[in-house]
């Protein structure tokens, strides 16, 4: 794949900031049925989604480094977690290169759900007090089933700011080998 | 060329992780005053103005799906408000219906003592039936013979006389309300002492009066009526009614002094909101006072 280094970084610099401005600034506070939607691990698990693994870790990276910075939580917390989803998901693409309507939802559930037990585990090697019992759980399935809800329009989002940048959509690529690329590998063989 | 890419890959990745945890340890390890302290202030103090610019841009998105949050708990809420209601309901109901039933109870207890009646045998019981025509003049309670009742016997409540017994089977009974036509009480003013018959009138139901009255008996509106008991001396001529038991109050006198007065009463029982009743079964001392 031949990226636009340039471009994507800008890009994924900028998609960095949005998210994180928007989800401090609006969607923490927007609560339904008593929990809120996270952007933040559905965000680095499209862009891995999309890009790959590699700028899919450093973008978790550098979003959990701004998250950490902006909340004034523990620094390097969230990029840890973070950096896994984006290269979980990147490695996912890289590996199967699924390409069901349905990925990028299970994708972000996933996410989101590896996101909340990170948190939560790595809050509790660092002996600080968390929470335990049914409101965890609840609070753990209600930000899943949320941001699974909204996983299709943040990665149709994403990938729409990344396009430009990207050398061709997959799809895209993939119908035109077959429509202007002359014989399917098949009838080649 | 593959495997550089890869060594590349798990080279940076490593170097994520590795820098990362560098500066959570750094991090954890340092005091406030730190230099990673200082550098998180110093981007929070430049991402705060831009967080406080967004949040009052999107302030209406944020209301419009914060609307739609609350509506959902609110319905949720609305739900949850709904069962406890009716549980709270059903309890107001019980309480009130036993705060009720409790003070019927101890009317009749009132009675009982007050009017020396606890040695007539009382059986309490309670009213399962009432007759559907507009005259409510019999009731069907929940004890019969087998608790001792029989026909003729007095029946009363917590406000005074009901009515008698008419029909009796084992584990059930009908009562004949005073404001039946047929039924006649011996009766008596409590103050002046005129006696009399207590009997509904022609007028149906809530014409209760107090006829025989002699014309020397000059009696006012709210004078107490009660049971006169065994007036006649007389072997077989016992009354039903044990003395002393309220029937009602005189409400209004037509013709006063005459042989044609005529008496009106209203019944202290409220003969159409009968619930615990008592039935007394047996006389004392021939009803005689």
């Amino acid at each position: 794949m031949n990226l636009n280094y340039r471009s994507l970084g800008w890009r994924l610099a900028l998609i960095c900031v949005v998210t994180i401005v928007f989800q401090v600034a609006a969607v923490s506070q927007v609560q339904i049925l008593g929990v809120n939607a996270d952007l933040v691990p559905l965000v680095a698990a499209s862009v891995g989604l999309i890009v790959g693994s590699l700028p899919g870790a450093i973008f978790g990276f550098a979003l959990g480094m701004l998250l950490d910075f902006a909340l004034v939580e523990t620094v390097g917390v969230a990029s840890l977690i973070l950096i896994a989803i984006g290269y979980g998901a990147g490695r996912l693409r890289e590996l199967r290169d699924p390409q069901g309507a349905i990925v990028p939802l299970l994708v972000g559930a996933t996410a989101t759900a590896a996101a909340q037990l990170g948190f939560w585990l790595l809050t509790f090697l660092l002996g600080q007090t968390v929470p335990l019992g049914w409101a965890l759980v609840w609070e753990l399935l209600g930000t899943v089933a949320l941001n699974a809800a909204i996983a299709i329009p943040v990665y149709l989002i994403v990938r729409r700011s990344l396009l430009a940048a990207l050398p061709e959509d997959p799809r895209r690529r993939r119908r035109r080998a077959y429509t202007t690329g002359g014989l399917s590998p098949l009838s080649k063989s | 060329m593959y495997d550089r890419t890869i060594r590349r890959r798990r080279l940076t990745l490593a170097a994520l992780l590795a820098f990362s945890l560098l500066l959570l340890t750094v991090y954890f390890g340092e005091s406030n005053g730190g230099a990673l302290h200082n550098v998180q202030r110093g981007v929070f103090s430049v991402f705060a103005p831009i967080q406080e610019g967004a949040s009052t841009v999107l302030k209406p998105a944020r209301d419009l799906f914060g609307w739609f949050g609350d509506t959902i708990n609110a319905k949720g809420r609305l739900s949850e408000l709904e069962r406890s209601n009716q549980q709270l309901r059903a309890r107001s109901i019980a309480a009130s219906d036993a705060l009720r039933i409790n003070s019927q109870l101890q009317g009749l207890l009132n009675l009982d003592n007050a009017g020396g009646l606890a040695a007539a045998k009382p059986v309490t019981a309670r009213v399962i039936g009432q007759s559907p025509t507009v005259w409510y003049s019999t009731v069907t309670i929940n004890q019969g013979s087998d608790s001792g009742i029989r026909t003729g016997n007095p029946v009363i409540n917590g406000d005074g006389l009901v009515g008698q017994v008419s029909t009796v089977t084992g584990n059930a009974a009908i009562v004949t309300l005073i404001s039946d036509g047929e039924l006649a009480v011996p009766a008596r003013v409590s103050a002046g002492g005129a006696e009399g018959i207590a009997q509904t009138g022609a007028g149906g139901p809530n014409d209760l009066r107090l006829k025989f009255i002699a014309r020397r008996f000059r009696l006012d509106p709210g004078a107490s009526v009660v049971t006169a008991g065994t007036v006649s001396t007389t072997p077989g001529l016992e009354s039903l009614y044990p003395p002393g038991i309220p029937i009602g109050a005189v409400t209004r006198v037509v013709d006063p002094g005459t042989d044609a007065q005529k008496v009106y009463l209203r019944s202290y029982a409220d003969l159409q909101r009968l619930e615990i009743i008592q039935v007394l079964t047996a006389s004392i001392n021939g009803n005689r006072r």
